[in-house]
């Protein structure tokens, strides 16, 4: 069966599905963020297929490379708050931040 | 079937393992190289979409950048390795449902629309078509994203230096 857009389209539904089980059942803060880098790439590798499959032209492309583009901010970011809670709490478990003032 | 096919599900096998193995190993450091090989299937994608800039740009910012932010985030934090994976069964339970829910629902969605029925075009190379997308049509969100880079840039910076005490 030749490749064609829903091949693509099912593969990003798996790894979309993977990264929310990360997000859903993870306790580890990091492992959280790598399943919604996950997610970030089911979404942009929609877009790349689009791109090449719909008459959309490179716009889908140009809506990836943002997704790119924000996920290194968001990974920047979630980061240095993941570090800062560390030193607060001691720990990055997701289930035990419950205070604002550690 | 023809070599691209194969290379589709080659890539496609690739990052379907690597990623449930950074969703149910027990290790962070090896959920993050296993992400690592995620990361470069959809990079192959993106090749095989030819798309040949967002290839680039996957394996640059992503497989150089953010994952060794976030390897560098699991070693910093050291309880980080001992943590165990699996919560208690009440929560288990509900996410595996709520997954397989959304699996079902998007590869049903997938399978039964009628997509545009006009092959792909021939690839040709895109990065100077993008860069004139992005100067022309989408110059705005370009400016945006920049300043939102200026100002994830100095936010991390802030947040993660060390308080003096």
């Amino acid at each position: 069966m030749t490749v064609g857009l829903a091949h693509y389209l099912v593969l990003s539904a798996i790894l979309f599905t993977l990264g929310v089980f990360a997000v859903l059942s993870q306790k580890n803060a990091i492992r959280v963020l790598m399943g919604i880098e996950l997610i970030l790439n089911a979404a942009a590798l929609n877009f790349a297929a689009f791109s090449r499959y719909a008459e959309t032209g490179l716009r889908g492309q140009v809506f990836s490379l943002f997704i790119i583009v924000l996920a290194a901010a968001e990974a920047a970011i979630a980061l240095a708050i993941v570090l800062g809670i560390y030193r607060a709490f001691r720990d990055i478990d997701v289930d035990e931040m419950d205070s604002l003032r550690g | 079937v023809g070599v691209p096919d194969l290379v589709f599900y080659a890539l496609a096998l690739l990052g379907v393992v690597s990623g449930a193995i950074v969703v149910f190993s027990r290790n962070v450091v090896r959920a993050g190289f296993a992400l690592l090989f995620t990361l470069f299937a959809v990079g192959g994608l993106y090749a095989l979409l030819a798309a040949d800039f967002l290839a680039v740009t996957q394996l640059l910012l992503y497989v150089g950048g953010i994952l060794i932010l976030l390897l560098f985030g699991a070693m910093l934090t050291q309880n980080a390795v001992r943590v165990d994976l699996r919560v208690k069964g009440l929560s288990t339970l509900p996410s595996i449902l709520i997954c397989l829910a959304t699996l079902a629902l998007l590869v049903a969605v997938a399978a039964s629309t009628q997509w545009w029925p006009a092959g792909p075009k021939d690839p040709a190379p895109t990065t100077r078509a993008l860069g004139h997308l992005f100067l022309t049509e989408f110059l705005l969100p370009f400016e945006v994203v920049s300043v939102v880079l200026l100002a994830a840039l100095i936010g991390a910076v802030y947040l993660a230096r060390q308080e003096p005490r």
